[in-house]
């Protein structure tokens, strides 16, 4: 082996070539060695030093540095706060990760990829029945992204307040933090403004006087109404949406896909429904780990279908009248309309999809409301628990979905490491979002996955921290 | 035709097993905001459920199944490996908001990743959080506005792309906030440097630049051009996207190009799992650290790796990922990366060069044209069909259609769009000598056919599940999505 890395023998890894087979092939083509196939690149900036890269490892080696990497002792989990614990079927990773999904692209050539097509039109399908809407695009990034691609497309689409106004986006008080981070790096360079409407600090919720406040105020063209909000607790969505309405604005139901398994669909919000509905498809069938890749989702009415950011798969026929899937309106995608698309978006989530679909099929309407309801029973369960012990409260007595706040006398922080060291994670400190609830605020979830006994642990574990004896 | 997974199962059926036994009230919840209505979804077994998408799984073509040479998209072999360190139980149950301590291990896989990358880019820092190649895009032409504005260079507004580039290009670059001027390419290939001169001035933000470019060719003058915009005060963007062709042996870095993004499902062969999800990383220069994206990975010389702060990234382009990024798919790129090492990094270029030359020699001898032949190709390369289409009346579309038939996925078509009935072949390294030849065979095949029997090919494919499918119908009658009781277009 030279120093350039290119005398025929040394085909490493993946390359199946032989030195045999890479003489033959340079032959062919006419040239003596590898390096030559590099004839048109300026020398001075061949072979650069890679002295600092590890040697390879074989497979057993590399697998056993993962397994070492990330073993840990696993903590009971009790936080949400945007992904949740949920039991996911066997079934779902063993199909979705067989090579026919796992290792095909963008089904371009429709013949050769109806497979991937077909359960994408099921996705389309189970995202339109649970929002109560009638399109959805092919899947966005994740939850953040969807949210910020909605909020563009919201403002494409004009609407009673368009024209002169300017262009501002109003968003709950309670959102989650990370989204809102998201819509300023997306929204920020075109301009367009980010304003948030009041919380009531006494029930945890944004009463509609406030939205219609901000909106006279601002003249927003879209208005985001969260089900639930970033702290778990149920809005009054039909309110809001009537008030964004009558102030002209376009509404953006930002929800928790297994939340509608029980929740009135954002379709049929004040009646007449909200414009567009997205979302994290995370709780439908993705692992947690450690933050992606999740799905995010975008649902419409239909004659905003023109609009929608991303890949849609469409059902048509073949030319012997079969039915077939393809995507279709590509003319509004980057590759076809370059600079004037509705997004720079290309593919989709295409496994993440895949998972989605296999877990919502296997599930169920059924199956998703009672996952949906005991997880909540649960998350109620551990607010009556931690609530027994001296000092622990509820700042609110409203209804709430499968999370929500609880106070601790002392700093949240300090508790949540005291309850770390007991093999609790206990939730997210919400001191650093939201100081008005005060140092002890701590969002808690507990999903289907915790028992009745998990929950007796928390309790106990926090009793333990706080020095005060169980009641 | 295999049903729709709401036309399977009966109503009433479920299974069972898979969702909690108890059914608990709602109660507490205000019955005006409960759902009426159960959403129309599926009502089946597990089995009815493992067949139906068993059964679906088996009409792709896939890698693991097909020759894949689709072109831009590096189509190599996906190790089951990087799927069995992301699938680690420990690994899926992670919390992204878990407490730094319990991440420790997964952080000092991405830092690895991360180092390795900037090595092999030769770029002064590396980040792992932009989902996407056209996210990563968004993210490198955003640093590169934050850059000027951070100057108070303001009137820097205009982004310059070639009129061969991917066409997220041109879109980042608007949703950054740019206007976008097209740059022409020669007849050779390479970037119009005259008219790139003529373009530049006070308004350059920069240049978005593919090497080697879409048409398969490497930027001769690369050099001279970096040296061009930076004199304008531009900067360069590098679209990693056929970085596959000159891993190893030639750097975005020693080109001069300032930020870069490249696709970790192309060259770092994480899945493309049907379009996604993909995971980009993102280089920069040392002037442009201040405005990475967060949160990235901080080595913290007293806690261990950790997540930025914001007190990290005071100047940052902001975030763009409702966490970390792509976790799953950043983990399989680290295995990739490790099992490759050095030697197997510095290979994959070369050999990935050596099958495009190889596959492009042969298809020449058969009678093909080369879109660029007087050019050495990089690890993809253009064919096109312009004189077939007037000779035999037969289009790029129909030999791609007729390539499904031979058991092989279709090239890209019709990509870029200056070059007439194109196909865009990329092999990669990872396929041996004799799936090339048998490429070949079924492209002589078709042109044989060419002159015998054209309507064979016009009709194609004829063994797939289904045959060409109305495209126009589909954008016409619009049906995207089932709805219960059958009427399914509205």
């Amino acid at each position: 082996m030279t120093d350039d890395g290119l005398e025929p023998g040394a085909a490493p890894a993946f390359v199946p070539h032989t030195a045999e087979d890479t003489r033959a092939m340079l032959a062919a083509i006419g040239v003596e060695k590898l390096a030559d196939l590099y004839s048109e690149i300026p020398p001075e900036l061949l072979g650069p030093d890679l002295s600092a890269l590890p040697e390879g490892l074989g497979e057993m080696d590399v697998l056993r540095l993962a397994h070492e990497r990330l073993h840990r002792s696993e903590p009971l989990l009790f936080l949400g706060a945007g992904a949740y614990d949920h039991h996911v079927p066997a079934a779902v990773w063993e199909i979705t990760t067989r090579g026919e999904f796992y290792t095909a692209y963008t089904p371009y050539q429709a013949e050769a990829s109806q497979g991937t097509l077909q359960v994408i039109y099921e996705f389309q399908s189970m995202m339109a029945a649970l929002t109560g809407l009638e399109v959805s695009n092919a899947s966005l990034y994740d939850g953040a992204s969807a949210l910020a691609e909605a909020a563009l497309m919201a403002l494409r689409l004009g609407g009673a307040a368009a024209g002169a106004a300017p262009a501002r986006v109003l968003v709950p008080a309670l959102l989650h933090p990370s989204y809102r981070e998201v819509l300023r790096t997306v929204l920020d360079p075109q301009g367009i403004e980010i304003v948030s409407y009041p919380w009531d600090p006494a029930r945890g919720t944004h009463p509609a006087a406030g939205l219609e406040e901000a909106l006279s105020v601002t003249s927003a063209r879209a208005v985001v109404v969260p089900q639930p909000n970033f702290l778990g607790q149920i809005e009054d969505v039909h309110a809001l949406t009537a008030a964004a309405r009558a102030g002209g604005a376009r509404v953006i139901a930002l929800v928790n896909p297994l939340g509608l398994a029980v929740l009135e669909p954002p379709g049929h919000w004040a009646g007449e429904g909200a414009d567009i509905a997205c979302g994290e498809a995370q709780p439908l069938g993705l692992p947690l780990s450690a933050g992606g890749p999740y799905a995010g989702f975008l649902t419409c009415r239909r004659e905003f279908v023109r609009h929608l950011p991303g890949r849609l798969v469409g059902r048509t026929l073949d030319r012997d009248g079969r039915v077939g899937y393809t995507l279709t309106l590509q003319a509004r995608e980057q590759h076809i309309r370059r600079a004037k698309a509705t997004s720079n978006v290309c593919t989709n989530q295409g496994l993440a999809v895949t998972a989605v679909t296999i877990h919502t099929a296997l599930l169920g309407a059924e199956g998703l409301r009672r996952t949906a309801a005991v997880a909540h029973a649960r998350t109620r369960a551990l607010l009556e628990a931690l609530t027994g012990i001296a000092g622990v409260e509820a700042p609110w007595t409203g209804p709430f979905l499968y999370e929500t706040v609880v106070r601790f006398p002392r700093p949240a922080r300090a508790v949540l490491a005291g309850l770390h060291a007991r093999g609790i994670l206990g939730g997210l400190d919400l001191a650093p979002h939201l100081p008005e609830l005060g140092p002890g605020a701590c969002l808690v979830c507990a999903t289907e996955r915790r028992t009745p006994e998990d929950i007796v642990r928390y309790r106990d574990a926090l009793a333990d921290v706080l020095g005060a004896p169980p009641s | 035709m295999i049903p729709l997974v709401f036309e399977l199962g009966r109503p009433g059926r479920r299974a069972r097993l898979q969702a909690p036994a108890e059914d608990p009230a709602l109660d507490d919840l205000p019955p005006a905001l409960l759902r009426r209505e159960a959403p129309a979804l599926a009502e089946v077994s597990e089995l009815d459920a493992v067949r139906h998408y068993t059964r679906l799984s088996q009409r792709n073509y896939a890698i693991d199944t097909h020759f894949y040479p689709l072109g831009s998209c590096t189509m190599k072999y996906n190790p089951r490996a990087s799927n069995r360190a992301a699938l680690l139980p420990e690994f899926l149950a992670l919390h992204p908001l878990a407490p730094e301590e319990d991440l420790r291990g997964y952080l000092t896989c991405l830092l690895e990743l991360e180092e390795m990358l900037a090595v092999v880019t030769g770029m002064r820092r590396v980040v792992l959080n932009c989902m996407a190649g056209a996210q990563g895009e968004f993210a490198g032409v955003s640093i590169i506005r934050a850059y000027h504005r951070a100057r108070g260079d303001e009137e820097r507004r205009e982004m310059l792309v070639p009129d061969a580039a991917h066409g997220t290009n041109p879109a980042s670059a608007v949703m950054a906030g740019f206007r976008v001027r097209e740059i022409p390419t020669r007849p050779d290939g390479d970037v119009d440097l005259e008219a790139l001169a003529r373009a530049l001035g006070p308004h350059t933000a920069g240049i978005m630049l593919t090497n080697p470019s879409t048409l398969g060719v490497f930027e001769r003058r690369i050099v001279e051009l970096a040296r061009l915009v930076h004199e304008a005060g531009g900067l360069l963007y590098y679209d990693g996207a056929n970085l596959n062709a000159i891993l190893g042996q030639v750097r975005p870095g020693d080109m001069g190009f300032d930020v870069l993004h490249l696709n970790l499902h192309k060259t770092f062969s994480t899945p493309h799992g049907g379009g996604g999800p993909g995971a980009a990383a993102l280089g920069v220069h040392e002037r442009l650290l201040p405005f990475l994206p967060h949160p990235f990975v901080v080595d913290d010389p007293k806690e261990g790796p950790r997540w930025s702060r914001p007190e990290d990234a005071p100047r940052s382009i902001g975030r763009l990922a409702s966490f970390h990024g792509n976790a799953g798919v950043l983990l399989r790129a680290w295995v990739y990366a490790r099992l490759l090492g050095r030697e197997g990094l510095r290979s994959v270029g070369p050999y990935a060069t050596l099958n495009a030359n190889y596959l492009a020699v042969r298809l020449r001898a058969l009678g093909y044209e080369l879109a660029y032949p007087t050019r050495r190709a990089g690890h993809e390369f253009l064919v096109t069909l312009r004189r077939e289409a007037k000779t035999y009346g037969v289009t790029a579309m129909d030999v791609a259609k007729r390539l499904l038939d031979h058991g092989v996925h279709a090239p890209t078509t019709y990509f870029p769009l200056l070059v007439p009935e194109c196909l865009l072949i990329e092999p990669t390294e990872t396929e041996s000598q004799e799936t090339l030849d048998a490429f070949v065979e079924a492209m002589a095949a078709i042109r044989r056919e060419m002159a015998e029997d054209p309507e064979r090919l016009r009709g194609a494919p004829w063994t797939t599940p289904v045959r060409r499918l109305d495209d126009v119908r589909a954008a016409r009658v619009l049906d995207l999505a089932w709805r219960s009781g059958g009427a399914s277009s509205a």
